[in-house]
């Protein structure tokens, strides 16, 4: 018969042998492969306790970065928000007044920077979209809320402190797999 | 008469205790096995590795709100768990648990009842037993748990036929009806099954059937019925429920160890010289030993063979089950006819 | 205590085998009918015939009652599907029925019935003497009657099954 995409395959059932009738010797069969199992190393990890192995190029809560003098590396250009393909972030920027040049370094600064953390995707496109080094995605976890309001995380949760700088030389790596975009 | 009644009193309790918590702990048993099975640790967290588990369901079990429909049938609807667990727990009288213990010169048998019918008694609980469900299901007014309801029925009524025929060629052998019986006289290695072994897949396989676990759980299939007759139970109506399952589960490894596997008696055991009292206490235990592993062989079905469809199972069970059993019954008489000619 | 069980189990069959006839749904008509069968067991469990109970358990109560059941709860009958019955069909029932237990009434006034003492502790019911009584005294009307059984069953699998070439 012609088929539309003539993938068609006809199948055809194989008669049970007589052992395969009689059901038992295959439940049997069955019985000792599910016990074998009994004995195999179990997959579990248990998690507060133990915790998995984050892979390398483990994307999760953003950090916005500092430079070595401590100021905000941010200049709110806005690139980042324009790639997110999930638009989870948005900014209002401001204009760094004379004496806050110690806060941050270019300037235009971020007044807010807020990301929904309910909308990201973790993809990092901002993170390769940013032209200041300013934003990046680290191995740390996004926490669970209570309220959708508290997943959108302000600079409060965004901004590594001075004290606690949060290092990213591992996503500066770039992966073998990476290719820069020639044009 | 005193002494009779206080020592038949403490014996049913004990037991109805052992029943409850064995039936409790199969619940996690059954957890923890299937997780083991399938590579996974299983519930672990109430409790040193989880052990405090069926307390925790348990109280759950309690606390939930209980609903009963709107259309439903009140008190039938109560009737059904009560039925199912009253059934379920009432075959136990029959088992004989061990040898008589000596306590100065009072005699305390291990079994509340060694009726010389006890083989029927059985069938008879166990034929009551779709009472539960049936009324449970037709109350709940609710297709799924009507249709999960006629299905558990028909299947206990289609595999009793051939259990209870796999089991006429045992007392065939045997020659009497008294499970305490049946057990004494399969002292040392004189197992049932060694003498019976095709009776004894026959009434394993119907085991399964009558307890509705799994290659046969139709009547609760969740794919197809939701949860079967106890799809609108909640709270402890359903715990009962789920919990007469297990308790179902235990009796029948009580049953199947009792007659095909030599109930209480432990082979070399008389040979080692022990007082009667601790002869008895220790065949008790192993008793008990041989009803763990037909329990974990129920569970380790469970999570090995998929589910029968119905027709599957209704063929299963006319088809191959009662003619299989009736062979037997006649290899059994011709044996037996033939034995006594010869005398061998 | 026998009697007073006696009379117990009587009332509670006796009330049962009414909530049958009386009761308007077929299934509580049915869980009667089946309460009834127990309460007769419990008779016969009186009268020492255990085998006798437990069989009427067994079959009865556990089997064929669990197809009614089965039947009914399929048919799904209640008060608006129930056909009407006109008066005519009403008052002839009730006065064959009355007319029934009237017989019913004449015949047992005449019986004599043996001694109720003697019956509780008779060896009729065991299946020892069940079983002699049945494979000797009475061995040709037992088969007899399971071949009536037989061919009753195979005239039911022929009703069942749609084409039949006869
Ligand atoms: S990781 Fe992707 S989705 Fe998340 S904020 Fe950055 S660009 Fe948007
Ligand atoms: S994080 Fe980078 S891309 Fe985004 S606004 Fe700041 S400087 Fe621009």
């Amino acid at each position: 018969m012609l088929t539309l995409s003539n993938r068609k395959k006809v199948m055809e059932q194989e008669k049970l042998s007589f052992s395969e009738k009689l059901y038992l010797p295959v439940i049997a069969k069955g019985l000792l492969i599910t016990i074998k199992h009994l004995f195999k190393r179990k997959a579990t990890i248990k998690y507060p306790e133990q915790t998995r192995e984050f892979a390398k190029v483990y994307r999760g809560h953003h950090v916005l970065k500092r430079d070595e003098q401590g100021r905000e590396n941010c200049t709110a250009c806005g690139l980042c928000a324009v790639a997110c393909p999930a638009e989870a972030i948005t900014i209002v920027a401001a204009e760094r007044k004379p004496g806050e040049e110690h806060l941050y370094r270019e300037e235009k600064y971020a007044a807010s920077y807020d990301i929904n953390m309910l909308r990201c995707i973790f993809c990092g496109l901002c993170e390769e979209a940013c032209p200041k080094d300013a934003i990046y995605l680290t191995d740390r976890i996004v926490e669970t809320e209570y309220e959708r309001e508290d997943f959108i995380y302000g600079k409060d949760k965004l901004v590594e402190k001075i004290d606690q700088r949060i290092d990213v030389s591992k996503r500066k790596i770039k992966s073998e797999f990476y290719q820069p975009i020639k044009n | 008469m005193g002494g009779f009644l206080l020592s038949k009193t403490i014996l049913i309790v004990i037991i109805f205790v052992i029943t409850l918590v064995i039936a409790m702990y199969s619940t996690i048993l059954e957890r923890k096995f299937a997780a083991w099975l399938q590579d996974r640790i299983g519930p672990n967290r109430t409790g040193p590795g989880g052990i405090l588990q069926p307390l925790a369901d348990g109280v759950k079990m309690f606390m939930k709100e209980e609903i009963i429909p709107a259309n439903a049938h009140k008190f039938l609807f109560i009737m059904g768990p009560m039925l199912a667990m009253t059934t379920a727990l009432m075959a136990s009288v029959v088992i004989p648990w061990g040898k008589s213990l000596k306590i100065g010169d009072f005699v305390m048998d291990l079994q509340v009842a060694d009726l010389n019918i006890g083989i029927l008694y059985v069938f008879g609980v166990v034929s009551i037993g779709v009472y539960g469900i049936m009324i449970g299901g037709w109350a709940s007014n609710n297709k799924f748990s009507l249709l999960g309801a006629l299905r558990a029925s028909s299947q206990m009524i289609s595999y009793e036929l051939a259990m209870s025929l796999s089991l006429v060629a045992v007392i065939m052998s045997t020659g009497t009806l008294s499970m305490g019986e049946i057990a004494a006289q399969q002292s040392g290695w004189h197992w049932n099954v060694f003498t019976q072994p095709l009776s004894f897949i026959i009434f394993i396989i119907c085991a399964f059937a009558e307890t509705n676990r799994t290659p046969f759980d139709l009547p609760e299939c969740e794919t197809e019925l939701i949860g079967g007759y106890h799809t609108e139970y909640s709270s402890m109506g359903l715990g009962f429920y789920l919990f007469a399952e297990y308790i179902n589960m235990f009796i029948s490894s009580a049953v199947m160890a009792t007659i095909f596997f030599g109930g209480y008696n432990m082979p070399f055991l008389d040979q080692l010289g022990l007082a009667p009292n601790v002869e008895a206490l220790i065949g008790t235990a192993f008793f008990f030993g041989k009803i763990a592993f037909f329990i974990l062989f129920f569970m380790w079905v469970r999570w090995t063979i998929p589910r029968f469809r119905y027709d599957q199972l209704m063929n299963l069970g006319w088809k191959v089950m009662i003619p299989l059993a009736l062979v037997n019954i006649l290899i059994t008489g011709s044996v037996l006819i033939l034995r006594d000619h010869f005398n061998f | 205590m026998q009697a007073a069980l006696f009379y117990g189990l009587s009332i509670v069959a006796i009330m049962c085998a009414c909530g049958v006839v009386v009761s308007r749904n077929p299934i509580h008509s049915v869980l009667f009918l089946i309460l009834t069968f127990f309460s007769i067991s419990g008779h016969y469990i009186l009268m020492n015939a255990q085998f006798i109970a437990l069989v009427n358990i067994i079959v009865y109560a556990g089997a064929i009652m669990v197809l009614f059941l089965f039947v009914v709860m399929l048919l799904n009958l209640n008060k608006e599907s129930e056909p009407h019955k006109s008066d005519l069909v009403k008052i002839i029932a009730a006065t064959s029925a009355g007319l029934f237990s009237l017989v019913l009434v004449g015949v047992l006034k005449g019986a004599t019935l043996p001694a109720y003492e003697g019956m509780m502790d008779s060896e009729n019911g065991l299946v020892k003497n069940l079983g002699r009584v049945l494979f000797q005294e009475f061995l040709l009307p037992f088969e007899l009657s399971s071949i009536l059984f037989l061919s009753a069953m195979v005239g039911a699998v022929l009703l069942g099954k749609k084409n039949v070439q006869a």
